[in-house]
């Protein structure tokens, strides 16, 4: 028996995850996990600690490739195309980029961090570096605060600062996904407010999808809300819909805080 | 038992200050000895001039230039290839594979073996087998590098010292926070991209630490370089990596031991020893130097 969902057609699904299962070693950790994500929206992915909600996000950029005894079945489509088959991980991860859930700037300047990407990707002139990442650092509202400070070292950032300038130093690859692991676990309720925020205005022109822990984080910030449960997605659906009238009982247990 | 209790909690703590004090005791007391006998013969010429009269008389300057071109050498060859395997075993190599296995277990042994075996290896593999071959190859069997000589003597230091390289760097890899590579690699970056650019800078003072240490580990060993290149007495300076040279541990070895008139000796051994300490000291000081202003420099980019 499979709970699983496959949630009903949306125009222009953006990434299609298709009965993908993985395991770690001997460890069945998603089982039978279908969905689609529609393009320039958010969807938040909630459930219970070690439910596989960042096993699953790092499925959609590879980054669980290089963990011994890693295995993973069925398909996973971007925009159509398969990103299981391929070797070239630079590519897929180029169009889908990852934040972590503690801010992880590389301990060199602003400037560096942000250029970083665009760096591997074979960008080398100073000043189109410079075009780079003034709009990078601009999309999350920190040029103005930073424009000054470009050539200081990041680690001396606030938290928020330093999350700020990692969704800025993955846009400045200018990616087509943004894939968030609890962006703001390390940030205080005022941070939070003002990530979100920043997270609205991405989503005009990227897909987003965003694992918390924080109910009203999903009810606020996101259009589709996914439950996992134990490795399965138990349901997936309209953020509303999830939280006022959710198709199943174990959802409805979680949204309500009656178990989870 | 609660007197019991008492009495350890003064004891335990006074015993290992004890332990404490007897170290900086040996320490202070070797190092005035040498000191305190060394600065009477200490002298301009002695630093600058050839050894004479049986070795009795005038300096030892080129014991101390073939001390500084040894030990440079042997750091030319040793942190490369050191950093390099580091690099390999920790960035590259699946952890639980065999070849992994293997070079650490080498190096492990190769850190235990005596330094007198080092001494017999580099006269049997790089002086008879790769000299002999490079002669035969490239010199048409004259004899030109099948000879004791600094560039086999400071290779044999530098297989010495190797693993001593290995663990320093593999450390400060090791060091490097897994998150940062993991945002490298989230943004599409390549293995050699993550080590370069993230790495790299972020363990290089880790690395010149093992340097360091292979230095001082490196310019106090006398058994390895007896057989493979290193010489009684030689009234020029070495010019060629084939040339042999004179060295201050083995000088002061030579002095004590082989020296028509070892009473004779006696006082410009102890300046010599005060030599080899000083000599060692300013590669450790100028490798430091070299390594805060390479860390400063990264924190400034
Ligand atoms: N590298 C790994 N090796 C083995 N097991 C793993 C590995 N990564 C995750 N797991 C296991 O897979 C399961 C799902 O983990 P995952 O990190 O995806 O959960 P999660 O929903 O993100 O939890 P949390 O909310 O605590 O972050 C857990 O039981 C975990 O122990
Ligand atoms: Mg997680």
């Amino acid at each position: 028996m499979s709970t699983s969902v496959a949630v009903s057609v949306r125009p222009d699904p953006k990434i299609r995850v298709q009965r993908v299962n993985i395991w770690y070693g001997a460890f069945h950790a998603l089982k039978d996990v279908t969905f689609d994500i529609p393009s320039r929206s958010i969807t938040a992915m909630i459930g219970p600690s070690g439910c596989g909600k960042t096993s699953l996000l790092r499925c959609l950029n590879r980054m669980n490739d290089g963990i011994r005894g890693f295995r993973i079945e069925g398909e996973i489509l971007l925009d159509g195309c398969s990103t299981l088959g391929g070797r070239d991980l630079t590519k897929l991860r180029k169009r889908v980029g990852l934040v972590f859930q503690r801010p992880n700037p590389f301990p060199l300047s602003v400037f560096e961090n942000v250029a970083y990407g665009p760096r591997v990707h074979g960008e080398w002139s100073r000043s189109r570096l410079g075009e780079i990442v003034e709009p990078a650092l601009c999309a999350t509202a920190l040029w103005d605060e930073l424009k000054d400070r470009l050539e200081e070292n990041a680690l001396a950032l606030s938290p928020e600062q330093q999350q700020r300038l990692c969704i800025s130093r993955l846009l400045a690859v200018q990616p087509e996904v943004l894939l968030m692991d609890e962006p703001c676990s390390a940030l205080d309720p005022v941070a939070t407010a003002r990530i979100e925020e920043l997270m609205q205005e991405l989503k005009q022109s990227y897909t987003i999808v965003i694992v918390t822990h924080n109910m009203q984080q999903a009810s606020r910030a996101s259009d589709y809300t996914g439950f996992m449960w134990l490795g399965e997605l138990v349901e997936l659906d309209a953020t509303t819909t999830i939280f006022t009238r959710p198709a199943q009982k174990q959802t409805e247990g979680y949204v309500t805080g009656r178990f989870g | 038992m609660k007197r019991l209790i008492g009495i350890a909690s003064w004891f335990f703590p006074s015993l290992t200050g004890l332990c404490c004090l007897l170290i900086l005791a040996m320490v202070v007391i070797i190092l005035g000895d040498i000191a305190l006998h060394g600065v009477q013969r200490l002298s301009w010429e002695f630093v600058t001039a050839e050894p004479r009269v049986g070795m009795t008389e005038g300096g030892i300057f080129p014991a101390i230039f073939g001390t500084v071109l040894l030990v440079i050498l042997m750091t030319i060859a040793v942190v490369p290839l050191g950093v390099a395997t580091a690099i390999y075993l920790h960035e590259y190599a699946r952890q639980q594979s065999k070849i992994v296995h293997l070079v650490r277990l080498a190096l492990q042994n190769l850190a235990g073996v005596p330094s007198i075996v080092f001494g017999l290896f580099g006269l049997g593999f790089f002086v008879a087998f790769l000299g002999s071959g490079i002669d035969a190859v490239v010199f048409g069997g004259r004899l030109t590098y099948a000879q004791p000589c600094v560039l086999w003597a400071s290779l044999t230091l530098a297989v010495l010292t190797l693993p001593t390289v290995v663990v320093a760097t593999e450390e400060a890899l090791r060091a490097v926070p897994r998150n940062y590579r993991e945002a490298a690699y989230a943004m599409g970056a390549t293995r050699w991209q993550v080590v370069r650019r993230v790495v790299l800078p972020q363990s290089v003072g880790g690395m010149l630490t093992g340097a360091i240490l292979a230095i001082s580990r490196g310019a106090g060993e006398v058994a390895p370089i007896m057989f493979t290149g290193a010489a009684y007495y030689l009234p020029y300076l070495p010019k060629k990596l084939n040339d042999q040279f004179m060295e201050l541990g083995y000088h002061i070895y030579v002095m004590t031991t082989q020296s028509p008139d070892v009473e004779a000796t006696k006082p410009i051994l102890y300046s010599t020893v005060l030599v080899l300490l000083l000599v060692t000291f300013a590669l450790n000081f100028t490798a430091i130097i070299i390594r805060s202003r390479i860390r400063r420099k990264l924190r400034s980019t």
